[in-house]
């Protein structure tokens, strides 16, 4: 298991946003969390990612516990995730935003007087994701200037800049156009298995991308876990269509091929 | 032209100026490159780490007070330990203050800022016996290099060796600060200031490398602070006031803060805009302000803005 969170307990006040949820992630998965609004699915990233501390239970990561250690801790210890609502630095180009993490990772933030444009492993090393990511072209460019699926790209081109082991993407794919949401999971994809990541977690909406894409699926609902099983037993489970995905939708066809993160 | 052409020029006109300028305006140059090295300093923190600090003054007066005081109570008028010593004590007075202040951003850091900048300004105006309160404490000739210069009239040393050594001092802050925007560091500075939260998901400690760039900030003004002593003769609690600290903001808004000599040509045009119009008028804050307005309104990049955008209309400077 790489992460393992075990009875999260969550509560605001008197409103209690996760009651009791357990979830492992193992190498090569691809774990997809699905629900509806208000079942918790926001909350379980910020105790998965460490930014809230849950009430109770535990979050481990590689037999550690990250319960509320931060961001920055977390990012060390190869835990990296993106953002619901696009994060990208609007004054820095394309290049500028993937040098950042990996700075960061090499621990070169307090090289005050070196030359950044001389650090030839740093630059390498932000260019070959610019080039994974099909960003390479754009990569003078100031983030504030690309067009809404080139920031959602580059803001998860940066979390895999960190070279994280297990990577957690808050809506991959929201507020971008249908066209162009294929086409950032394939990348994604690509790019995972090209830079040796062990696991994904996604929170997705879209349940096109989460049969597609997902070798387990955890459905919450009402700050408790429903079901989490492969997609196709997810789709015989009619308590789960009713209550997470609605009969109203059409379920896509077992994909084809295989795939794992 | 080119940037770097430019750059030749100007510091050709810098070095060429003792020979062609007024000994009267060459007096104003020397607070300009005292000014210089201060403002390079805030604009770490003003255009790199996006944080406004109204309380700079106060590094301004450590440095200031540190020649008077080594001056007077140890004899010591070697520039070159007091500068060390400035840098020093703006350091360790940056850490203590900067551990708090940079918890918190917009309004409340300058109003933090301000009001440790407050707090200085009460004790050397109140610690008479330490400071001379309103009166102030002299600053003696310091020497150069070592070299003792007391026999040169005073309007000499300060328009010759004084200006070229304050000319060196510039030039090496301007050196190291560029080398510091653009290291590993004046990247993670950048994402803090574009985009706290991002930078923190990548690993980029928001609230250590604020503080890392207040101390820096803090050396730098303390630096500018002991050049700026000499001149004046005579360093009193009016360099710790904040509106000293309010106008070393406005040459930073004038030159224009996002460009990396934007505030040094602010300090420029600050200090002998002032000089000419308070030969016309003394009100000279009433004429100030209304620039002041005029260039938030109309020229929020500072003069560095317009001429950048003359040069290319399409690379319009950062509002």
């Amino acid at each position: 298991m790489i992460l393992e969170a075990r009875d999260l307990r969550k509560l605001y006040g008197d409103f209690c946003a996760l009651d009791g949820v357990s979830l492992t992630v193992g190498t090569g998965e691809f774990v997809s969390i699905i629900g509806p609004n208000g079942a918790g699915k926001s909350t379980l990233i910020n105790l998965l990612t460490g930014v809230l501390r849950p009430t109770a239970g535990t979050v481990r990561f590689n037999d550690r516990d990250v319960a509320g250690i931060g961001p920055v801790a977390l990012t060390r210890l190869g835990l990296a995730r993106s953002f619901q609502l696009v994060q990208i630095f609007p004054d820095l180009t394309v290049l500028e935003t993937l040098q950042a993490p990996v700075v960061s990772r090499l621990g070169r933030g307090t090289r005050f007087f070196r030359s950044l444009a001389a650090d030839r492993e740093v630059q390498a090393d932000a260019l070959e994701v610019a080039e994974l990511f099909g960003l390479a072209d754009k990569r003078h460019v100031p983030a504030r200037q690309l067009p809404q699926g080139d920031k959602k790209l580059l803001d998860v081109a940066s979390a895999f800049a960190l070279r994280p082991e297990i990577i957690l993407l808050d809506e991959p794919t929201s507020g971008v156009s249908t066209a162009e949401k294929s086409a950032i999971m394939e990348i994604l994809v690509t790019a995972s298995r090209r830079m040796g990541l062990k696991a994904i977690i996604q929170v997705e909406h879209d349940m096109d991308i989460v049969f597609g894409y997902s070798d387990r699926i955890v459905a919450l609902h009402q700050g408790k876990v429903l079901a989490d099983a492969t997609p196709a037993t997810i789709r015989a489970d009619a308590r789960v269509v009713d209550m997470v995905i609605g009969r109203t939708h059409h379920l896509p066809s077992p994909p084809q091929a295989e795939r794992t993160g | 032209m080119s940037g770097r052409l430019i750059l030749g020029l100007a510091l050709a006109g810098l070095l060429v100026l003792p020979f062609v300028l007024s000994p009267y305006r060459l007096i104003l140059m020397l607070p300009f490159m005292a000014y210089g090295v201060i403002l390079l300093g805030l604009n770490l923190l003003f255009a790199y780490a996006g944080l406004v600090s109204f309380g700079h003054a106060l590094f301004v007066g450590v440095g200031a007070y540190t020649g008077a005081f080594l001056g007077a109570h140890a004899g010591i008028r070697s520039i070159e330990v007091v500068v060390l010593v400035a840098a020093i004590l703006g350091a360790v007075v940056a850490a203590l203050v900067g551990l708090l202040c940079v918890r918190y951003v917009k309004i409340y850091f300058g109003m933090l800022t301000l009001a440790f900048g407050m707090v200085f300004y009460t004790f050397v105006l109140k610690f008479y016996r330490i400071t001379g309160g309103d009166e102030g404490m002299p600053v003696p000739r310091p020497l150069l290099l070592g070299l003792d210069l007391d026999a040169m009239p005073k309007t000499d040393y300060l328009i010759g060796p004084y200006y070229y050594y304050c000319l060196g001092v510039l030039v090496v802050a301007a050196a190291v600060m560029w080398r510091i925007v653009h290291s590993p560091f004046g990247l993670c500075l950048r994402t803090i200031r574009d985009n706290p939260t991002k930078a923190e998901a990548l690993g980029v400690s928001v609230t250590r490398y604020r503080w890392y760039a207040f101390v820096i900030s803090g050396v730098f003004g303390a630096v500018g602070g002991a050049l700026l002593g000499p001149p004046i003769g005579n360093v009193d609690p009016t360099l710790v006031y904040w509106t000293h600290s309010g106008s070393l903001v406005f040459m930073a808004l004038l030159g224009g803060f996002a460009h990396f000599f934007g505030p040094v040509l602010g300090a420029f045009v600050f200090i002998f805009l002032q000089d000419a119009v308070m030969s016309v008028v003394p009100y000279w804050r009433l004429v100030f302000g209304a620039i002041l307005a005029a260039i938030v309104i109309f020229a929020p990049g500072g003069l560095m803005g317009l001429f950048a955008r003359r040069r290319a209309p399409v690379e319009v400077a950062r509002p």
